[in-house]
């Protein structure tokens, strides 16, 4: 029997929330006062949770590395937020985001999880609603939705294209309450560095402010961890620089198990790589994949004349385009999923037709839509005989409305004018399904520690779709955690204070010292950056799009080679009492050469491909992924050993009950 | 490219600080701003020098956590972007570059580059929020907003609570960001319940963390990366007389 | 703590700037309007037309209570202007090092105190030269043709312009005063609408272009006076 109990509720997939709820063990709220909740990162499902937990009563303290609650990542989120509202009359239904969402995940995400988060999708939008999150409205004052990531439903509530930052202001906003009440301390550049287990329980972390140096001990009745994802492992990705691992990963040497580390989303339409320089990738909504065409040179000698610079985009004749995934993918087109989308991109540029310097790109381009936006305009304005330049300038006009802010970005960052010449992009690492396992209660493997949003596993199985990140984060805030953590903290309300001066708090304490210690004390000769940038091409390059079994094998060596090298070479100037960033990359950097071993592990034991994660062992005559359902249908759950190559790996068999598994088709 | 960097170096809140010169080149002019202090900081380490701290997260202009007062101005010489999407390309061969942190009494530096925006947390805290509770809401669409409302209210949200506005107002006045945040509420019915405690206790903050008054040079409009409007100063303006006179606390 | 909004906060001492100098502006154009008969040529009777209206202003109760009102306001507006530069500078305790406002803002706005402060120097020149000896002496009398007694503010005010020696000086110092006043109303005219919060798409347009108008053209009219007196009588 294995170790891990999912927790899942009795019933049909439908009435197991609601049974769930009905069963759940309660607080009263005099308890609740005397019962203390950490949470860690302030993002959607941080600031959710911690708001709505301190509403119910609950003690609550908050803790973020930057300098204020509203500026995680979650910030960041363009396209818009999913919810089975069936506002647009178009036969959407709490059962079709739950299919959607399985089958997007190609049918690795636990169907519970999953039909629990279509219930409460509905409940999100209400909630942001009645916090003033400004939506975008129809001419009769009701909530506007778009399609995205190609459903065939408008699920998608919107705030223009910057959903993700009104969202998380309205969290961190019912959080600034909380926190005026007196029902939230917040910590405000603090750094969780380890979860402290005492009698077999999370009760408390270490953190460090990242202003004085100091390190502090935080004692409480549970330890939520809402720390994001950790995509920068790849060193380049679309996260904030500093979104980490070191939350979720200290918890996981403690004793929570990491599900599904491999499971990476590459998101097709990024701006490629301009340097060596390069510290960041910046993500171009997946909205423009709706109207633009991706495209490659068709022969080889256009492919290298732009490559140096001979060719334009535009010099191109149309004939000698190939407009690779209309070809491929006739039904779905330039819509494919994610996944799909970026692996075609990296085949063509690895056949040697990209269209940058590196040969690392490929075009986006306009040029037909504005075109066909033009025409539109020309009829709607009854003229007979337009030239091309008015037909041109209409429908720059029309792109301009649609995508401007889109398009302006990109001139900024690369001092093209996309409007002219089309745009180049090129897959970047943008999300990680994988996280700390948990079960139907968000709790990991530690009782009493929990993880939220990007940082669990839980719900997008191999591949997330478009526009459910901030679905999930929310759902598991608002309306997930509040009822679950209740189940467990029935038990605790009369434990009383959880007090800071025992052995377990000194010698996790003890721990982050020396380390931190260690840092500023070595005589190092390297940056951490160094280290990191290193990592991240292993990763890229052997753990990325695409992964067999030597590059991953090749990769986990490498990967400790490269570990060795950093704890003798790493320079880290500065001293431990002190406002000292390049201390905190340090040690963030150094969970990530952890982390990147054991996704290389989990890469290798999962020979099948599936949503992210393609093997390039197991695919189709064509080049599409092969799953393999008879061997790899489970999360895999892995059980932290002081040596990475020693951890062991657990198995959660998925059950599908109500959905029937089959092969994803785009074509 | 090789750059000339005056750059404001402060240990810690107390020390007094002062300008160091740097100088770096092979500059590309596809690097960001902050890539470039990225080379710069790489080639302090190895030479065992101490970074510069700056304060910095997204790099994709959203988050508001880069500051950075560049040749005079917040963000630097472009309108409408923040540090982290301006580009080298926007800078010459041989340019002397002045670096500084925000200087305001209410943001005080904690090093370098960085200072400490915690007063604008404050002001949110004193009211820039619905009181509405996890799991009581009414169905969305009960509540209809007039689009002009939405969209208006939605171009107030964008403010990133940067701090360019107090950066660059003589005055050092939190008017913009402040107003910003009472005019989205104002404008929704979800915010009226609360509007004139609301709009009250924010001024009441603002002036109590020490931002100076604004003077309606319209300066912080200009420099906003977001384009945040004076038109909402205007409204905070008109919300708090009404405020005044009408409250019966 | 709103109990006391009213009289502490920082957008109430805007509020009173603004209704100050919108009161100012009436009073600037009421003087004008007065002042503005010196243009009259002698022969036509400026002189006891300029020297009624001056016994009219000294004399006419309703004119003295808005003249006290215009005193309190020209202290008021001046002394809240110095509170609020004061807070101001102290927002900022350390300077930047490199500063380029014209960026993003007009020099008349960010010079407000300077040019109040130049204005608040005129109005003591000004007072004393004229306001002072209308009231206390020493000042002539004389029949005018009606056969009322009049104060001969007239000439005063014409000797002070074609004095030989400082006529000029004194005709620059005006000059340099409505330049002052030109260069405040500039931004002060619609900036005391904007602090009240009165601003809208339609109508905030037309607000800048009044003021524009009225800082111009105000200042300007004030200015020809003594130069035509000096020049062209």
């Amino acid at each position: 029997m294995s170790k891990l109990n999912s927790k899942i509720p009795e019933g049909s997939v439908d009435k197991k929330w609601t049974d769930y709820k009905n069963h759940v063990k309660l607080v009263n709220p005099a308890n609740k006062r005397s019962i203390d909740i950490i949470v860690v990162g302030t993002g959607l499902a941080g600031s959710s949770a911690a708001a709505s937990l301190a509403e119910m009563g609950y003690s609550v303290k908050a803790f973020c590395f930057q300098d204020s609650p509203r500026r995680a990542h979650s910030i960041a989120a363009q396209g818009g937020i999913n919810a089975a509202k069936n506002y647009q009359n178009d036969g959407d239904s709490t059962y079709r985001l739950f299919y959607d969402t399985i089958k997007g995940g190609d049918y690795r995400a636990r169907e519970a999880n999953v039909h629990r988060l279509a219930e409460v999708s509905a409940n999100i939008i209400d909630q942001c609603v009645a916090q003033g999150v400004p939506f975008a409205r129809d001419y009769g004052g009701l909530l506007d939705n778009r399609s995205f990531g190609g459903t065939q439903v408008q699920r998608t509530f919107y705030a223009a294209g910057q959903t993700g930052q009104q969202l998380l202001l309205g969290a961190y906003s019912a959080l600034s309450r909380q926190i005026a009440l007196g029902k939230v301390k917040m910590y405000n550049r603090h750094e969780m560095l380890d979860v402290v287990v005492v009698g077999g329980k999370a009760r408390g972390i270490i953190a460090r402010n990242l202003v004085t140096g100091e390190i502090e001990r935080h004692s409480a009745h549970a330890v939520l961890l809402c720390s994001g994802g950790y995509g920068n492992v790849f060193f380049l990705s679309t996260n904030a620089m500093g979104s980490n691992v070191t939350a979720a990963w200290k918890a996981h040497k403690r004793g929570a198990f990491f599900g599904n580390p491999c499971f990476t989303q590459i998101h097709p339409t990024c701006i490629p790589v301009s340097g060596d320089h390069q510290s960041k990738l910046t993500l171009m909504s997946e909205s423009l994949r709706n109207d633009g065409r991706i495209w490659v040179p068709k022969k080889k000698e256009d492919a290298v004349a732009i490559q140096q610079g001979k060719k334009l985009g535009k010099d191109i004749a149309e004939d000698d385009r190939d407009y690779y995934l209309e070809r491929r993918y006739p039904a779905f087109g330039n819509l494919v999923p994610r996944d799909v989308a970026s692996r075609a991109a990296k085949e063509r540029c690895d056949a040697g037709f990209g269209v940058n310097a590196t040969g690392q790109a490929v075009f986006l381009d306009y040029a037909a839509a504005i075109e066909r936006y033009g025409k539109i305009e020309a009829n709607k304005h009854n003229m007979t005989n337009p030239t091309p330049e008015q037909i041109r300038a209409m429908g720059k006009d029309v792109v301009k409305e649609k995508y401007g802010n889109l398009f302006d970005m990109y001139k900024q960052i690369t001092g093209e004018d996309p409007y002219e010449t089309p745009m180049k992009i090129y897959p970047a690492v943008h999300y990680t399904m994988g996280g700390l396992w948990v079960d139907y209660e968000l709790m990991t493997t530690i009782p009493g520690c929990y993880a939220l949003g990007e940082a669990n596993f839980s719900d997008h199985g191999a591949n997330r779709l478009g526009a459910s990140a901030l679905m999930q984060g929310l759902a598991d805030g608002y309306f997930v955690i509040p009822y679950t953590i209740g189940n467990y903290l029935a038990d605790d309300i009369r434990t009383g204070k959880i007090p800071t001066n025992t052995p377990e708090f000194d010698a996790a304490e003890k721990a982050v010292k020396d380390q931190i210690n260690f840092f500023v004390n070595n005589k190092g000769t390297k940056s951490v950056d160094y280290f990191h940038k290193r990592l991240g091409k292993i990763m890229w390059d052997k753990c990325g799009m695409a992964r067999n079994e030597k590059g991953l094998k090749e990769a986990i060596q490498e990967i400790r080679q490269l570990r060795e090298e950093f704890w003798k070479e790493v320079r880290v100037p500065g001293s431990n009492d002190e406002f000292n960033p390049e201390l905190e990359k340090a040690g963030r950097v150094a969970d990530f050469l952890e982390l990147g071993e054991l996704m290389c592990m989990d890469a290798l034991t999962r020979e099948e491909s599936c949503g992210g994660h393609f093997r390039e062992e197991s695919q189709t005559e064509e080049g599409e992924a092969k799953r393999d359902d008879n061997r790899f249908s489970f999360v895999s759950a892995w059980e932290y050993k002081p040596d990475i190559k020693d951890e062991v790996l657990h198995k959660e068999e998925l059950k599908f009950e109500e959905i029937k598994v089959v092969a994803r088709s785009y074509k | 490219m090789k750059l000339n960097l005056k750059i404001w170096r402060q240990k810690n809140r107390e020390d007094k600080g002062k300008m160091v010169d740097y100088s770096i080149d092979h500059v590309s002019p596809d690097m960001s701003f902050l890539e470039m202090l990225d080379v710069l900081n790489e080639q302090l380490i190895n030479k065992g020098d101490d970074p510069i701290a700056f304060d910095h997260d997204c790099r994709e202009g959203i988050c508001g956590m880069c500051s950075l007062f560049i040749n005079g101005r917040a963000h630097g010489p472009n309108y409408g972007v923040t540090t982290c999407q301006l580009h080298m390309r926007s800078f010459k061969d041989g340019d002397t570059i002045f670096i500084e942190p925000w200087r305001a009494q209410a943001f005080p530096v904690i090093k370098d580059l960085a200072v400490d925006r915690s007063a604008f947390d404050r002001v949110i805290q004193a009211g820039g929020y619905v009181s509405a509770n996890t799991g009581g809401a009414q169905d969305a669409n009960c509540l209809p907003v007039p689009k002009e409302n939405a969209d208006k209210a939605f171009a107030a949200a964008t403010c990133i609570g940067c701090g360019a506005c107090v950066a660059t107002c003589k005055n050092g006045s939190a008017m913009l960001f402040v107003s910003a945040k009472v005019s989205q509420l104002a404008l929704l019915p979800q915010g009226k319940a609360e509007a004139q405690q609301r709009v009250l206790n924010m001024v009441a903050q603002m002036d109590a963390e020490g931002f100076g008054n604004c003077s309606n040079t319209g300066a912080c409009e200009i420099e906003c990366p977001k384009g945040i409007s004076l038109e909402n100063i205007a409204r905070m303006n008109r919300e708090f007389m009404k405020a005044s006179i009408l409250s019966e606390k | 703590m709103s109990n006391s909004a009213l009289l502490k906060s920082s957008l109430v001492k805007k509020y009173w700037m603004s209704a100050t100098g919108l009161f100012l502006c009436l009073f600037l154009a009421g003087h004008l309007a007065g002042n503005l008969q010196l243009l009259i040529s002698p022969e036509n009777g400026a002189r006891d037309a300029f020297n009624m209206y001056g016994k009219f202003m000294t004399t006419n109760i309703f004119v003295k209570v808005l003249s006290i009102v215009t005193y309190i306001s020209i202290l008021f507006h001046a002394i809240d202007g110095i509170i609020l530069t004061i807070q101001n500078r102290r927002a900022r305790p350390v300077r930047y090092v490199k500063e380029t406002p014209s960026a993003s803002s007009s020099w008349a706005s960010r010079n407000m105190a300077l040019l109040g402060t130049v204005m608040l120097v005129f109005i003591v020149l000004h007072m004393l030269a004229f306001w002072k000896r209308m009231h206390f002496g020493p000042i002539e009398t004389y029949i005018a043709a009606n056969g009322e007694e009049l104060k001969d503010l007239y000439s005063i005010t014409v000797l002070s312009f074609k004095d030989a020696d400082n006529g000029l000086i004194v005709c620059m110092i005006y000059l340099v005063a409505m330049i002052a006043i030109a260069f405040h109303l500039m931004h002060g005219f619609q900036s005391a609408f904007q602090s009240v919060g009165i601003r809208h798409p339609k109508y905030t347009p037309l607000i800048k272009k009044v003021g524009y108008g009225f800082a111009l053209l105000v200042p300007l009219l004030f200015a020809i006076i003594p130069f035509y007196i000096r020049f062209m009588l």
